[in-house]
């Protein structure tokens, strides 16, 4: 039976891992190459990296970052930050990536999704969507997470998934870098209105928020984690071991 | 040496990544000589199986592939490659695949309960049934390997290598002599993949060692 993925996520400036903490204080870690076989050693089963560079000199950098990666790590890869056309997808995907996701460049302008997903294929756009809670309601956020577009989250993530997106990153900005379990509510609102794949995202603490997270919403395919992986808090090993234990599908 | 064929389907540099890792030389082409001169053939894909059909006819390719595995070199299709390789396809109509392996392409939608996901997205496992093919002699039964589609082959009982349970159990692999398919992507299947592919690169003209 397939199993529940468990996936780093890179966040990529100049050419280093780097970690913030609520989306600001980033915090430099080290080669993205390197953590990428490592993570891949340790059984993790895709990798997500995300450009948070601004500048042209970056994006090269990126770019070069992605290949080396392709080189040396046979996992499933995929790339977002700063998507926002279709040769940015044919950038990245020339670089080894498998999936594209988009955030700001699909709130900007909703027919990317579709015009990927036509060219690429539904498998390969991924809807990643930073959402917070403002007076009760899920909203938006584009920006990395500074700037309130006011769409309501469910119904942009169903409008998204319509026009292709073939999987959903939810990353609740309300439980990131918390370290307190991940979003449960706001997850279970998006699983039941979407029947593509939902990656969790935001606030993965220890290892039993994992299992808290399958066991408790079982139509959850993943869960995604940046820092409390790259410290080593959680390791990806003993992670999957403990799903075994709990009798939640993993690849060991 | 290698051809993995360049026909405008999907992209191919960690496919590419993937047999230089294992020592294997290496050609992405759509050149028809450099297709006859390697030792052995990977058909990629990924999208929709009538604009791959047509573009593999359009491009006079389909006919070296059909040509070379008269020969018995070996061919090795991959995703949307491996549907390729059957005889037809019920994706959006009726369309005519390479009919090297009896078969035919049906939607996973056919045969999966309806709460599962569609595409079959992740890692999944094989099994091989009471014999194990060649393909497959540095995997073990339930190794993971990473699956990405929404239809599978259908009506192949006899080619079966490996096969996958997600609510049902279908085609992971099929083999028909010296050309084999795999649904799943060994470029993207860590150690046991490039393990998958390693076997590949030994098996010899004529015979699957």
């Amino acid at each position: 039976m397939i199993t529940k993925r468990i996936i780093p996520c890179l966040d990529v400036r100049d050419g280093k891992v780097v970690k913030g903490k609520n989306f600001t204080g980033l915090r430099e870690i080290s080669s993205p190459v390197e953590f990428a076989k490592y993570y891949s050693e340790c059984g993790a089963d895709e990798l997500v990296f995300y450009d948070i560079t601004a500048s042209s000199d970056g994006r090269k950098i990126f770019t070069d970052i992605l290949r080396k990666t392709a080189e040396n790590v046979f996992i499933p890869m995929t790339v977002g930050g700063g998507i926002e056309t279709l040769y940015d997808f044919e950038t990245v995907l020339n670089c080894g990536a498998d999936k594209v996701s988009v955030n700001s460049g699909a709130i900007k302008n909703p027919s990317l999704i579709e015009n990927a997903a036509k060219l690429y294929g539904n498998q390969c756009v991924v809807l990643s969507a930073d959402v917070k809670r403002v007076d009760g309601v899920f909203r938006v956020f584009a920006k990395g997470g500074r700037e309130n577009t006011g769409l309501e989250a469910i119904s942009w993530i169903k409008k998204c998934v319509t026009l292709g997106a073939g999987e959903v990153v939810v990353n609740s900005i309300d439980t990131d870098g918390v370290k307190g379990g991940f979003d449960i509510e706001m997850l279970r609102a998006v699983c039941e209105s979407v029947n593509v794949p939902v990656i969790a995202s935001g606030g993965a603490g220890k290892t039993q928020d994992f299992i808290h997270l399958f066991k408790t919403l079982p139509k959850v395919d993943a869960g995604l984690a940046a820092s409390v992986f790259h410290f080593g808090e959680i390791k990806i090993k003993d992670l999957k071991a403990e799903m075994k234990k709990n009798g939640i599908e993993t690849r060991i | 040496m290698t051809a993995i064929i360049d026909y405008g389907v999907g992209n191919l540099f960690s496919l590419k990544c993937s047999f230089l890792a294992i020592g294997e030389e290496v050609s992405v082409t759509s050149d028809a000589d450099e297709i006859r001169n390697a030792d052995r053939i990977v058909l990629p894909g990924v999208g929709a199986f009538e604009d791959a059909a047509k573009k593999l006819e359009n491009s006079g390719l389909g006919t070296v592939i059909k040509e070379q595995v008269s020969l018995s070199k070996p061919l090795l299709g991959i995703c949307l490659g491996m549907q390729l390789l059957f005889e037809k396809s019920y994706e959006y109509g009726e369309h005519d695949g390479l009919g090297l392996i009896p078969g035919v392409i049906r939607p996973l939608s056919d045969i999966v309960p309806q709460d599962l996901k569609i595409p079959h997205m992740g890692w999944n496992s094989l099994s091989f049934g009471e014999k194990k093919h060649p393909l497959f002699k540095y995997t073990n039964e339930n190794d993971f390997v990473y699956f990405v589609h929404s239809y599978y082959a259908a009506e192949c009982e006899n080619y079966v290598i490996a096969s996958t349970d997600y609510g049902a159990y279908f085609t992971a692999s099929a083999a028909n002599g010296s050309v084999l398919g795999c649904q799943f992507h060994p470029e993207k299947s860590g150690d046991v993949g490039l393990n998958i592919l390693r076997a590949f690169c030994e098996m010899k003209e004529g015979k699957i060692c």
